[in-house]
């Protein structure tokens, strides 16, 4: 059955599934326990040891729960958008490769356009929180909804601006071959301020703090999500945290070798060697965002747009410019 | 290569099913309780006033057409970034004249106050 052509992708999906939802799942109790850490509580701590089954104490709860819809909401596009928040992130979670077994990349598809892919799918998920708080027929949810919306296209460019300089060091678009590339040398030390323009972005783009301007708990209640509560919240909450891992995932891949040990040549690392340092490169980026969001303030919204479109932006088609003029004079020199 | 994306497929219909299962799960077990007010639309507390169907700051639209404009020359860039090496000098001037018209007309957004979100 091992030798079977669809045996490697059918326990790759199931792995990936269920790496996806541990994650998650142990990003949102992580959460919990590192925000009591720094404000000196104790965080959840009733279910199971140390509170490690309180996801899925609140799984079930939120399972049980009632189907509320406001009486002058959109019910369609009500019942949609907690789905379209989720799903694009949990779609982009199969371009991320975490590691090489017998020679070939553990992933669920090896793409040849996976950037593209990844920004493309991901960047889907702004509908599900603008059609959410439209459809919820509140100021605040509208509001909140515009405020992501505007927020995430405009970081997007950004984004892009800086995967693009990533693009030209590697010169592909496939994951895997972007990793096998920094096998000697990761990109963060090549490309150190697309890495950065890249870390803030990806705080904005999963509003998060200081950026959860979608939010904001003291302006606009819960912003987009103020009317939604049980499962449907819950799927916002999942395609947040998802979204997290993903971008996660993708600065470990994109900026810091993926699966690559330091010292170690990748063709030489075990299988579960390349997929531990992933882990632990995303567990990195997982551990900042949260260590962010309970300690910094947050922004006010002028501010933001002022950062996305007069600095980052800027920046980033700079680093382009530059990392163009580099690579240029590295190929004449390599003519003569 | 296209194999690459039976998997992909797979993987979607996985996750739409886990979705929508906990969708239906929960329409399925999750109680409905009807009390008067409780559809109403949350105004903490005080009663709705009108709805959120009125005008809202044009600003938006203006951000939505100055990130189509910009993400599509970003996409442009992606191409030349592919084979940055190989075009070499010739490669490089040309995409420096698409930056620089790019940064002109970031510059002239700028000074015509595109980018002024209190104004």
């Amino acid at each position: 059955m091992t030798d079977a052509p669809w045996f490697r992708p059918a326990v790759t999906i199931l792995a990936a599934f269920g790496a996806m939802m541990s994650l998650a799942a142990g990003m949102t109790l992580v959460e919990r326990k590192v925000s009591a850490f720094i404000q000196e509580r104790h965080g959840p701590n009733r279910v199971g040891p140390f509170g490690l089954l309180q996801p899925l104490a609140d799984l079930i709860k939120f399972v049980f729960k009632e189907e509320l819809a406001p009486d002058r909401a959109n019910p369609l596009l009500f019942l949609l958008a907690p789905a379209l928040a989720c799903l694009p992130a949990m779609a982009t979670f199969a371009a991320l490769p975490f590691g090489f077994l017998d020679g070939k990349p553990m992933v669920v598809a090896n793409l040849d356009v996976g950037v593209l892919y990844v920004l493309a799918v991901g960047s889907l998920g702004v509908y599900g929180i603008i059609l959410g708080g439209w459809a919820s027929n509140n100021k605040y949810s509208l509001l909140g909804g515009l405020r992501a919306s505007a927020q995430m296209v405009s970081y997007e460019i950004s984004l892009v601006l800086s995967l693009v300089s990533v693009i030209a060091v590697s010169g592909s678009l496939n994951l895997s071959e972007i990793v096998l590339a920094q096998d000697q040398r990761w990109n963060v030390l090549v490309q150190p301020v697309a890495a950065l323009v890249f870390l803030v972005t990806m705080f904005a783009e999963t509003n998060r703090h200081p950026f959860d301007f979608a939010e904001c708990e003291p302006e606009l209640v819960g912003g987009f999500h103020t009317e939604y509560s049980g499962m449907r919240f819950a799927l916002f909450f999942l395609g947040e945290y998802i979204a997290m891992v993903v971008m996660s995932g993708f600065m470990a891949v994109l900026f810091f070798g993926g699966c690559d040990v330091p010292f170690l040549a990748i063709a030489a690392t075990p299988w579960w060697a390349g997929a531990l340092a992933m882990v632990v490169k995303m567990g990195f980026f997982l551990l900042l965002y949260v260590w962010v969001r309970w300690t910094l303030p947050r922004f006010r919204y002028d501010q933001l747009m002022y950062l996305g479109w007069r600095v980052l932006l800027p920046l980033s088609l700079a680093n382009l410019a530059v990392t163009g003029v580099v690579l240029a004079l590295d190929r004449q020199g390599a003519a003569q | 290569m296209l194999a690459e994306y039976a998997p992909l497929l797979a993987w979607l219909v996985l996750v739409m099913a886990f979705v929508g299962g906990l969708l239906a799960l929960t329409a399925w077990i999750g109680r409905a309780r009807p009390a008067p007010g409780k559809a109403e639309t949350y105004e903490c507390g005080m009663q709705p006033m009108g709805d959120a169907r009125g005008r809202f700051s044009v600003h938006y639209y203006l951000v939505a057409v100055l990130f189509i404009l910009f993400d599509v020359e970003a996409l442009f860039l992606v191409l030349w970034a592919l084979r940055a090496r190989e075009l070499g000098m010739s490669g490089l001037i040309e995409v420096g004249l698409f930056l620089a018209v790019l940064a002109v007309g970031w510059l002239h957004i700028w000074r015509r106050g595109g980018l002024e979100w209190d104004r």
